[in-house]
């Protein structure tokens, strides 16, 4: 049995500056407030309360597709038209508004003031806020971040939320890891399993499942990064002393077995015994691969900005599915964390970073390509014209992290292309 | 501030995004950071619209801020004209771009951009979607209606309607125009224009050749229209028609407007008979709370008691600026008005009304699920599933159709309501089935997965000397659960109005014989 665990192309390669297309024009992007349709769900005792316009609400219940099935664990703290005409009155408000919330939900023990495009352009100090009121509601803990769209896009958004957690983490200075990124709970178990049949005892998550959980950070901690969207959430974790173990990400086969096996090699585990352990998953991974690359091989995708998942996602489909990649475009390239992921695609790639999205969509009906993995707001339009689209939504909304799912993974990509084939309306 | 987790409109440039995409040959260029953009999904993907809204959004980041966003502004509104080629712009800012101030407007007037521009108001922090709609309607009317084209001389010719207020994402507006066209028709009245959804600023030039307006949606057309009046003379309909009596006056208004004869006697399609049809009996007097817009719940209260039989026992809407229709209707049915927006208070209104069924928008549908109560939907805002495949019109005498079979279905039928009553404790056939002819699922009554309180709307208290005893209590669960509410309201107030403490299975009964209706 072979392992590739370093990425296929040759080292020369990885380093080789990449012609990158920058554009910059419309974005179709969401802005970060999005992310926390996910991450009120993935810590049971959070609550985000986002300062903000009615744009921001409706964003939020537009973007989450859904009404209010149970009450969400997030609201909008609407701005109004007195609030800004004076700012103290603006922050009395606030601190009305958090009061008002906190006794209807004696539950909630973390919660976030989330900063939005008018709060930050009025200048609405939700540090100072959240300063202000932590301590006035018994055990709640009260953070702040922005995830105004004129700072963030999309998944940027769970970065600032992450970033804000790492300086209330606790001194910790045991050897553990730390996986980075909110993952759905399964596959957290899952790799949880896999950390504990090698042998790496101290594994820790963040975020955690509930804000009591927490875990603590400093020099002994490795960290591992799930998401390739966590820029200032492993700087401020570096800051604190923890190291990043530099990987593919965990998508595909391929992917999962590199990430795992940087914390391998960093807790000094058994080379015969990573091998031994992470073998059935990677097969059955394989297995799974394998019967969607008959319908993905040597078909052409075309990557719209999005999540920022774009890059490891193409890396995926290019070497373990085949398909040919036309142009992966991503709201923004971290150049470090992806380092290795740039490597591992084919030297002729487009890479593009923002948008200007009429030039891009020129681009997609000059080449016509099998699949255009594409925002909600193009997908339905482009479809009208013939193209095949994947929601990237989905992505980010599906359990595709890991051995387990990446057969689930290539199927996301292959149903459109298998829809296609069966209709005949 | 306003603590918010939900909200029935969206922000006013929403509404002005409504009124672009419904027609053709307009581009709005919307100054909006990154992020706006979301709005874009509402139509491809709610209403499945193949086309992209013509929309371009400047999408501005942090980094602009500090440079030249009014630049930027600029160059969007340029290359937005180069592609697109419209016949005519409209220029607005949405709520973060609002406290930049870089006028939008201001500046694309001194652009000389070759083709009308039309600037937009809307502040953000003051108003709301609808609102949005129809002040963008109304300046796009007044600017593009050519005030050198009237009506022609009647001599010869048939006589001729607008019908103004249909917009993208409306509540069935697609079929709406399709049976009031009919309508029109009928009287021999032929449609000039309908706007905005469907028309191209050359058309809105010629609004003022209609010898009348047809205001089919206030919500969005009623500037409009007051603004077609006071111009060309154009007098407008008042009467919205949905539901059959609203229909027949809606004929003899516009046939008055029209200058020409009323039918005596219109083909007012199935609706009546289906109504007094004996099977419907069982429709009698059951308990309706009604939520919407405005027009649409106006419109419903008055099918519900008038041409369905029922009781209306709850009435509001969420736009304040029709809350005077809405306080007018309520107060013909001798309900209080509920003018809100926030959902939390609809659905407080909702439980203590011991409704039957409710009349409301998507938000109530889920109300009504959390509280086991049939539903169904009446209005916007938009959900999927209110842009179905099949013709489903509210509006004319179709429309009337389309509202019998929507109310009726989610409620249980004639025949099964008595079996259940009359054999309650059968293992198989019981009512926490829910409706037969909803099938399993789809009207779970007891879900596992759904969070639902314990009967919410039913909670009795632990034994007590006073209050309920076990026997009444018993009793009062062996009452099917879409008349059990009002049993237990009618005892509880029984027992009051006599100084009862104790509620017994003797009391239960004095009281069903004191209320028999």
């Amino acid at each position: 049995m072979t392992i590739a665990l370093a990425p296929s192309a040759g080292v020369a390669a990885a380093f080789a500056p990449r012609p990158v297309l920058r554009e910059r024009g419309q974005r179709e992007v969401f802005c970060g407030l999005t992310g926390i349709v996910w991450l009120h769900r993935k810590v049971q005792d959070a609550f985000f309360l986002v300062v903000g316009s009615r744009t921001c609400a409706h964003l939020l219940q537009s973007a989450a597709g859904v009404m209010v099935f149970a009450e969400p664990r997030f609201a909008t703290a609407i701005i109004e038209e007195r609030d800004l005409a004076g700012l103290a009155d603006a922050n009395e408000e606030l601190d009305k508004v958090v009061h008002r919330l906190l006794s209807r939900r004696p539950e909630i023990k973390l919660l976030f003031l989330v900063g939005s495009c008018p709060s930050e352009v009025i200048k609405i100090d939700l540090k100072r806020a959240a300063e202000r009121l932590n301590g006035s509601h018994g055990g709640v803990r009260i953070l702040n971040y922005s995830g105004s769209g004129i700072e963030t896009t999309f998944t940027q958004g769970e970065d600032a939320c992450l970033a804000s957690l790492v300086p209330v983490m606790p001194e910790e200075p045991a050897h553990q890891l730390l996986i980075v990124g909110a993952l759905p709970d399964v596959v957290e178990d899952q790799f949880r399993r896999l950390f504990a049949e090698l042998g790496i005892a101290r594994v820790e998550t963040l975020p955690p499942r509930r804000s009591k959980d927490l875990p603590g950070v400093g020099p002994g901690t490795r960290f591992l990064l799930a998401q390739p969207f966590l820029g200032d959430t492993a700087q401020a974790l570096e800051a604190r002393g923890a190291v990043h173990l530099p990987a593919l990400f965990p998508f595909g086969a391929e992917g999962t077995t590199a990430w795992l096996h940087a914390a391998a090699k960093e807790f000094g585990i058994d080379e015969m015994h990573f091998r031994a352990v992470v073998a059935p998953g990677r097969e059955r991974a394989k297995r799974a691969i394998a019967r969607q690359a008959e319908r993905l091989s040597g078909k052409s995708i075309f990557f719209m900005p999005d999540s920022q998942l774009e890059v490891p996602l193409a890396r995926f489909l290019h070497n373990e599915l085949g398909m040919s990649l036309v142009e992966v475009g991503t709201p923004y390239l971290h150049r470090a964390h992806l380092a290795a992921e740039i490597a591992a695609l084919p030297a002729d790639v487009q890479l593009s970073e923002g948008q200007d999205v009429d030039k891009q969509l020129d681009r997609v009906r000059a080449a016509r390509p099998d699949l255009t993995v594409c925002g909600l707001g193009l997908a339905n339009p482009l479809e009208s014209e013939g193209l095949s689209t994947k929601w990237a939504i989905e992505l980010v909304f599906t359990p595709v992290h890991g051995f387990e799912q990446a057969g689930d993974l290539a199927e996301l990509f292959a149903r459109p292309l298998v829809r296609r084939d069966r209709l005949t309306v | 501030m306003q603590l918010t987790v939900w909200t029935y409109e969206g922000p006013p440039h929403v509404g002005a995004m409504r009124v672009a995409t419904a027609m053709t040959g307009l581009h709005y260029v919307l100054h909006a950071p990154q992020g706006d953009t979301y709005a874009d999904l509402l139509f491809t993907m709610i209403e499945r619209r193949g086309k992209r809204p013509p929309v371009t959004y400047t999408t501005f980041q942090a980094r602009d801020l500090g440079k030249d966003t009014a630049e930027l502004f600029q160059a969007s509104a340029r290359d937005a004209y180069a592609r697109f080629k419209p016949e005519a712009i409209i220029v607005g800012a949405s709520c973060t771009a609002e406290l930049i101030q870089d006028d939008p407007a201001g500046l694309a007037l001194t652009m000389g951009l070759p083709c009308p521009v039309i600037p937009l108001d809307l502040p953000s922090y003051s108003h709301k979607e609808n609102w949005g709609a129809a002040e963008t309607f109304y300046q796009i009317v007044r600017n593009l209606a050519d005030k050198g084209r009237t009506a022609p001389s009647r001599e010869g010719r048939r006589p001729r309607a607008n019908l103004l207020g249909p917009t993208a994402l409306g509540f069935r507006h697609r079929d709406d125009i399709i049976e009031v066209t009919k309508l029109l028709e009928g009287l021999g009245v032929d449609v000039h224009v309908t706007a905005p959804l469907g028309s191209s600023p050359s058309d809105i030039a010629r609004l003022g050749e209609a010898d009348f307006n047809v205001l089919m949606y206030p919500e969005t057309g009623h500037e409009a229209a007051r603004w077609l009046e006071k111009t060309f003379g154009q007098k407008y309909t008042r009467t919205v028609p949905i539901g059959v009596g609203a229909t027949r006056e809606f004929l003899a208004e516009a046939a008055g407007l029209a200058g020409v004869d009323a039918p005596v006697d219109p083909d007012a399609g199935r609706m009546p008979w289906w109504s007094r049809s004996v099977d419907s009996t069982y429709l009698t007097g059951k308990r309706v709370f009604i939520f919407g817009d405005a027009s649409h719940a106006v419109a419903a209260a008055r099918i519900a008691r008038d041409e369905l039989g029922f009781e209306v026992v709850g009435l509001g809407c969420y736009n304040r600026e029709f809350a005077r229709d809405i306080r007018a209707a309520a107060k013909l049915y001798g309900v209080e008005p509920l003018i809100t927006d926030d959902y939390l208070e609809v659905e407080d209104a909702i439980a203590a009304s011991a409704c039957e069924l409710v009349l409301g928008t998507q938000m109530e549908r889920h109300i009504a699920k959390r509280l086991r109560l049939p539903c169904a939907v009446i209005s916007a805002p938009v959900h999927v599933q209110d842009f179905p495949a099949r013709h489903s019109p509210q509006m004319g005498f179709e429309g009337a159709n389309v509202i019998f079979d929507t109310w009726v279905h989610p409620l249980v039928m004639g025949l099964e309501e008595h079996l259940l009553t009359m054999f309650r404790d059968d293992f198989e056939f019981s009512d926490a089935n829910g409706p037969s002819h909803l099938g399993h699922g789809s009207a779970p009554l007891a879900g596992p997965a759904e969070h639902v309180e314990p009967d919410a709307v039913l909670v009795i208290a632990a034994p007590q000397p006073e209050g309920w005893q076990p026997d009444a209590e018993r009793e009062l669960m062996k009452i099917p659960f879409f008349v059990r509410g009002k049993a237990k309201r009618n005892t509880e107030r029984y027992a009051t109005e006599k100084g009862v403490t104790a509620i017994t299975v003797e009391t239960l009964y004095e009281a069903k014989a004191h209320y028999a209706r």
